[in-house]
């Protein structure tokens, strides 16, 4: 039946675009949680790892090992990012640290402009991407069912990591409580690059899935990647993982849905629609959908 | 505010004529900003949001309605819009006042966050107008340049109104309502105590903020003569917050100093970039940079803006305004109290 098919259709691109937005959230936060430092540079690891795709997917490297070096080579990112332009603006402000990530954003994709090119360059995919085969009338994506299955082992493993490691323990008292976790002797620094470096990690598997759908990289690439991070985890809430996972997918079905119920007219308007939405969230919800544990009053 | 007057003595030739007109404009929008984030501490990257509603606005209500054939040609002609023809004076303050109620509508649902998810809604703003922007042909002629603007701005008017917004932003800085925002900007928890409204002032210092920038987007439409989307959007943003940054958000001077600067090393760093790429082609610099440079004034801004970060976190100015007071301690002999400025962008206790 129709109506059926386009529900389960609906369901698996939502669960994977979700799994996705999930993870873009994930690594955002996890940097916010520690450090109370939203990341706009986070959109560049999303770009740098593009241009890892385009670099050795030039080689004649089989795609996993690419997939996998560009992953790295994000992760490596994030970490000479917190070190060379986060560390000395840790203790300022908030907002110092924001604008400082803004700056750094803007000087990457700068640089990026500069060196490689403003025009959008298409590194090599596998088929897979682009494949699909139907199940009693239905048409999957294979690059969905991956989606879905990338975005759930993602979150098994960094739950497990952050649940059963001791570098997992210490990022949690962290986020908790920072000032406290240090006085325990938990190595700052340590903690500080494990958080960059599971963002990078984020940022490349996002990078993998994000150009794979759309096939190109660019240097403003990672834009739409960083403003989606944003808003889930503000959505979701700023201060959980739960949050920003919870976050990723509510934006994932709502994304969806507004993509295949509204009215062709106004279907232009999706994005603003979509960001009236989360402002209105927002409104009535200013700390996100799961309230972090200890909540300032809000008046 | 002097330091104003001094530029306008600058005005020689025509092409200096221009940056400098773009550069008051720019002090404009930058002291627009300082009105809202210096006082509350709070980073927002709306503005552009508001430069371009007035922008509009203030094209819709200038132009006649055979100005408007050309210009906006999906406009329906029975729109009441359309015969809208006001003196530039009008359509300006009407832009402002525009740009500020849609400031003030926004600001009631946002005054109620906090740091960074309050600016992430700044962003999400400046993304929806945006794009509304571009969708919305009748009234903005979709992604493609307006063109055929009358041109109502020039050297005198962009001073003039760049001046009544610096006197303003003064003004409301040290009005009782700027000192309670800037009190709960210091320690919310103690404001609230003594009876600060910290989101009512916040809203206030919004919906003004908000009118500034569509004042400048009004003026800044009729001196290029044309508009689009496109170009007041994210570059601009980065490059109104770096102005702030730079000269020091705590404080007006600073917003105008940082202006200032940025304007003129703009213009700098663009001429370096021209000799760099010209040298390139005919002497041998092409062997040492074979890449033709673009972008380059961003990246020194942003280099720029990370190491005053780094060094000065309050900015060139470090908050503190240039009064009166200033120049009478250049006088020798004369004892004269400056007022300290609290850091603006907040130290953690």
């Amino acid at each position: 039946m129709d109506a059926i098919n386009d529900g389960i259709q609906y369901l698996i691109s939502s669960l994977s675009l979700g799994g996705l937005y999930a993870l873009m959230a994930l690594g955002l936060v996890i940097v916010y949680g520690i450090l109370r430092l939203v990341n706009f540079a986070y959109g560049e690891l999303v770009m740098i790892g593009g241009y890892g795709l385009l670099l050795f997917g030039d080689s004649p490297l089989p795609w996993i090992m690419v997939a996998l070096l560009s992953v790295i080579v994000a992760v490596i990112a994030g970490v000479l990012m917190e070190r060379i332009a986060f560390r000395p603006v840790r203790d300022s402000s908030p907002t110092t640290m924001l604008i400082t990530s803004f700056a750094l954003s803007t000087l990457l994709q700068s640089v990026a402009l500069l060196t490689v090119s403003p025009r959008p360059r298409a590194p090599r995919l596998p088929s897979i991407f682009v494949e699909s085969f139907t199940i009693g009338g239905l048409q999957i994506k294979i690059v969905d069912l991956i989606g879905i299955i990338i975005g759930v082992l993602a979150l098994v493993a960094l739950t497990v990591f952050l649940r059963r490691t001791v570098i997992g323990l210490a990022l949690r008292a962290a986020a908790d409580d920072f000032t406290m976790t240090r006085l325990l002797g938990v190595p700052a620094n340590r903690v500080i690059a494990a958080a960059f470096a599971i963002s990078g990690l984020m940022a490349g598997i996002v990078a993998l899935f994000w150009i794979g759908r759309t096939g190109q990289t660019y240097p403003t690439v990672g834009l739409q990647p960083v403003l989606i991070a944003f808003i889930a985890s503000v959505v979701g809430g700023m201060e959980s993982l739960r949050g920003a996972v919870l976050g990723g997918y509510v934006l994932g079905f709502l994304t969806m849905g507004l993509q295949t119920w509204l009215p062709q007219g106004v279907n232009n308007y999706r994005d603003a629609v979509m960001f009236g939405i989360v402002i209105v969230v927002l409104l009535l919800r200013p700390q996100g959908l799961i309230r972090p544990a200890y909540s300032r009053e809000v008046r | 505010m002097l330091l104003i007057a001094l530029f306008t003595v600058y005005r020689g030739n025509v092409v200096f004529d221009r940056v400098v007109t773009v550069m008051f404009i720019n002090v404009l929008l930058s002291v627009g900003l300082q009105i809202f984030m210096g006082n509350s501490g709070l980073g927002s990257f709306g503005q552009y949001a508001f430069v371009t509603i007035g922008a509009y606005a203030s094209i819709w209500f200038s132009l006649t309605p055979q100005q408007k054939a050309l210009a906006l040609p999906d406009m329906p002609k029975d729109w009441w819009l359309y015969g809208q023809h006001q003196p530039f004076l009008v359509a300006t303050l009407f832009a402002a006042a525009l740009a500020a109620v849609c400031g003030g509508l926004i600001g009631v649902a946002l005054v109620r966050l906090r740091g960074a998810p309050f600016t992430i809604a700044t962003f999400a703003l400046l993304i929806v107008v945006n794009r509304v922007a571009l969708q919305w042909v009748e009234l903005t002629r979709g992604s493609r340049t307006v063109l055929g603007i009358p041109k109502f701005t020039d050297l005198a008017t962009a001073f003039t109104w760049a001046a009544i917004v610096v006197v303003i932003a003064f003004a409301f800085k040290e009005s009782t309502v700027g000192l309670k925002l800037r009190a709960s900007r210091e320690d919310e928890a103690a404001a609230a105590s003594i009876g600060v409204n910290a989101a009512l002032t916040r809203w206030i210092a919004w919906t003004l903020s908000a009118g500034a920038a569509g004042l400048g987007g009004a003026l800044w439409a009729h001196f290029i003569q044309q508009y689009s989307p496109h170009n007041f959007y994210l570059r601009e943003t980065f490059l109104i917050v770096a102005m702030l940054i730079i000269g020091g958000a705590g404080s007006v001077t600073g917003a105008v100093v940082g202006a200032v600067l940025v304007a003129l090393g703009q213009e700098q760093l663009r001429q370096l970039e021209n000799w760099i790429n010209a040298e390139r082609m005919s002497s041998g610099l092409g062997t040492l940079i074979p890449f033709e440079v673009r972008g380059f004034a961003d990246i020194v801004l942003a280099l720029a803006i990370i190491l005053v970060l780094i060094r000065w976190p309050t900015g060139i100015t470090r908050g503190r305004e240039i009064t009166f007071d200033s120049f009478r301690r250049l006088w020798p002999g004369k004892a004269v109290r400056s007022r300290g400025e609290i850091d603006p962008v907040r130290e953690p206790s």
